[in-house]
């Protein structure tokens, strides 16, 4: 069976390949048809793996197996997390297929398979970053999924946005992945290994009792910097608002629902693997990193996200607030956390590809992603207007959806002020979400004044479709119902997070097993959560004159600059940041 | 080998790299940039190819030498460079093509002229 599991990369690039290659002669209809079914077929693959997963399997591509303990194939890790994520990422980007299904319209007329291609190429890439045992092809895989996600967000070329924010989105990433390089080459050069098991073995042989030294620490920042700038952790950031705003909506999806995450999981991955032993990162300079950088990252992108008034943008700094609790529930480094942090990213990936799906709605009806434009015009979206509603509910952890699990399991294993961080995270950033569907499919409250702020605004964005439409299509609201369905099914199937929760910890956290289940803590603590969402926005609404951002906001905004120079020096500070957060294990090592 | 020559190819290349963030930073111009960001790329070359680097060491290339009679440079690392040169390609010819739409819609190569996303 797990011979089975590279099948998982190599069947949606058979299918991209085919695609771009007979996409010229296919009618539109066929192309986007292969491209689900191709989808599908690997979906199904990934959850019939994950259902035999246990116990965790690996697999050396090609035959090349390791001999006498040396190996030089590519190694292909089979276990829960990683098949979950390939599976979440399998789904996921059915979804938005499902979603664009007929009603995307795409500029290079006369190929119809080019977007269902690359859609295909993100999917097997991000299955193969997933999967990686070795640094080396989890760097390939990474450099893949970036640019893959550079061309999707960038796929509209006539837009200038459009293009503008996936520049910025690939300097940056790219910076970053060649960061990682950078650190995976001197990890190579300590233990003249690749594999992230050996490599960890390597420098626990390598410090012998001495502790890690500066090689290994400046190391762990490289590899860090790469993948936090993926998981768009402050100060790496400040990518994401740009390409999410920008790019076209079932792309929106994947990025905000699974990509960010990958990061997450890359460092989780990375760091049990390779920094966990005596020769890596002591445990508590890693939580002190994370937690950290967590807790800005959360704190950051809820005040940010509250102070938007494009749609997508600001369900773009939901995402940075949401990433940022799910490091924090990572960096803890419990088995409780772990559990917590993959069922609040499983959740989460459902309500944020959902809530952007509504988004994509608008953007397709009215031509803007604007909440002050579209103050009380999106009435008749009713389907679509409950289904946003919903979205913010379960954005903000209302049990029983899987937001509210996950959540409720992370605030468990964190304990303490952190709980405070995701009450208040979760429920500012779906109190926007929630103060949007009031404005845009209520009407309710004054419209907000417009002022000259520094801001985007998302008035007069071209929709995705040819023309903007009189009706919102089955596809476009189906999608998003499936997807809250989902989220929902995750926290009330009974023992769903048992399973998660014994996938993951057979995977890593030293074989310790934890229990994933709702508790009258957690259930209180995801009511308080919504309850304050509903006063934010109903407070929001009802206050009329309210200037769009107080001053204090004004600073805070303008590091949001759109401009790459300032990017990439925030990544190099991001670096010396982290360093210094690491910096103690190393010197009393 | 002296202990400057061991280390000075990774300073080498940590100079490089800083040297394009440095330009990335301050650019005025996106293709200088997308310049800048190959130039970063080149350090992880050269950190790589003096990973493996054997003092005497001859190319891993066994036509005309009996395996184990000499000393080889690592040839894992070069296999890792060409991979990193070929990704080096695809993103840079990507990058350069959204450059050039740049050019097209906001009439500007300059990124402090670029306005539209902010806040």
């Amino acid at each position: 069976m797990h011979h089975l599991l590279p099948l998982l990369v190599a069947v949606p690039l058979l299918g991209a390949a085919l695609l771009a290659a007979a996409g010229r002669r296919l009618p539109r209809p066929a192309a986007e048809l292969t491209g689900l079914l191709v989808c599908a077929a690997t979906a199904a693959l990934a959850l019939v793996l994950l259902l035999n997963s246990s116990p965790p399997v690996v697999e050396w591509a090609g035959g090349w197996v390791p001999v006498g303990g040396e190996s030089v194939g590519i190694e292909v890790i089979g276990d829960g997390p990683s098949l979950g994520m390939a599976t979440l990422v399998s789904l996921l980007t059915l979804s938005a297929l499902a979603y664009s299904w007929r009603y995307f319209d795409e500029p290079p007329r006369g190929h119809a398979g080019s977007f269902p291609a690359l859609m295909l190429v993100f999917q097997g890439a991000m299955c193969g970053f997933a999967l990686a045992g070795d640094l080396f092809n989890a760097f390939v895989f990474f450099e893949l999924m970036s640019v893959v996600a550079y061309a999707l967000t960038g796929f509209r070329i006539d837009e200038a946005k459009a293009v503008q924010g996936a520049l910025t989105f690939g300097v940056v990433n790219s910076l970053g992945a060649y960061a990682m390089l950078t650190g995976i080459g001197l990890l190579y050069a300590r233990t003249g290994e690749l594999s992230m098991s050996k490599i960890g073995r390597g420098l626990d042989t390598a410090a012998g009792h001495g502790g890690p030294d500066a090689l290994v620490l400046a190391a762990f920042v490289l590899v860090l910097t790469g993948l936090l700038v993926k998981a768009a952790t402050v100060p790496f950031h400040f990518w994401l608002p740009d390409a999410h705003a920008v790019a076209p909506t079932p792309v929106c999806m994947l990025l905000s629902g699974v990509m960010v995450e990958l990061g997450v999981y890359g460092v989780w991955r990375v760091y049990g693997t390779v920094f966990a032993g005596p020769g890596g990162i002591p445990a508590a300079d890693l939580t002190r990193a994370l937690v950290t950088l967590g807790v800005l990252t959360a704190v950051t992108g809820a005040v940010m996200c509250w102070y938007q008034r494009h749609i997508k943008r600001l369900l773009a700094f939901s995402t940075i607030a949401h990433t940022g609790l799910f490091l924090v529930a990572v960096g803890v480094l419990t088995p409780e956390g772990d559990d917590g942090a993959a069922l609040y990213i499983l959740g989460h990936a459902g309500v944020k590809a959902a809530l952007f799906a509504c988004a994509g709605a608008l953007l397709d009806r009215f031509g803007s992603v604007d909440e002050h434009e579209l103050h009380g015009r999106a009435r008749e979206l009713r389907a679509t207007g409950v289904l946003f509603a919903v979205g913010g509910l379960a954005l903000a952890g209302l049990p029983p959806f899987g937001t509210g699990l996950g959540k409720a399991v992370s605030e468990e294993a964190v304990g303490g002020p952190l709980t405070v961080v995701y009450v208040l995270a979760s429920a500012v950033t779906a109190g926007a979400v929630l103060r949007v569907a009031a404005r845009v499919f209520l009407g309710l409250g004054p419209p907000p004044e417009d002022t000259d702020a520094y801001e985007t605004s998302g008035s007069a964005e071209r929709p995705e479709t040819s023309g903007l439409l009189r009706r919102v299509p089955d596809t476009m609201t189906t999608v998003p119902a499936v997807l809250l369905a989902a989220a929902l099914a995750m926290g009330t199937v009974p023992g769903f997070g048992d399973l998660v929760a014994r996938s993951v910890n057979e995977a890593g956290s030293g074989g310790a097993r934890a229990s994933a289940a709702w508790t009258l803590h957690g259930v209180l603590l995801g009511l308080v959560s919504a309850a304050l969402a509903v006063a934010l926005a109903t407070a929001a609404v009802t206050r009329s004159h309210r200037p769009s951002a107080p001053a204090w906001m004004t600073p805070l905004r303008r590091l949001q600059s759109g401009h790459v120079g300032d990017y990439v020096a925030w990544l190099l500070l991001g670096s010396t940041l982290l360093a210094a957060l690491a910096l103690p294990g190393v010197l009393g090592g | 080998m002296s202990a400057l020559m061991q280390v000075l190819p990774y300073l080498i290349a940590a100079y490089v790299f800083l040297t394009g963030c440095y330009g990335l930073a301050t650019s005025r111009n996106l293709i200088h940039a997308v310049g800048c960001l190959s130039v970063c790329q080149v350090s992880t070359y050269i950190l790589l190819l003096a990973v493996g680097y054997r003092s005497g060491g001859t190319a891993p290339v066994f036509s005309d030498i009996k395996p184990g009679t000499r000393p080889l440079v690592d040839p894992v690392v070069q296999a890792l460079t060409l991979t990193d040169i070929v990704v080096g390609a695809t993103v840079t010819a990507l990058l350069l093509a959204l450059v050039l739409q740049i050019v097209k819609r906001h009439g500007t190569l300059d990124p402090d002229e670029l306005r539209e996303l902010r806040g």
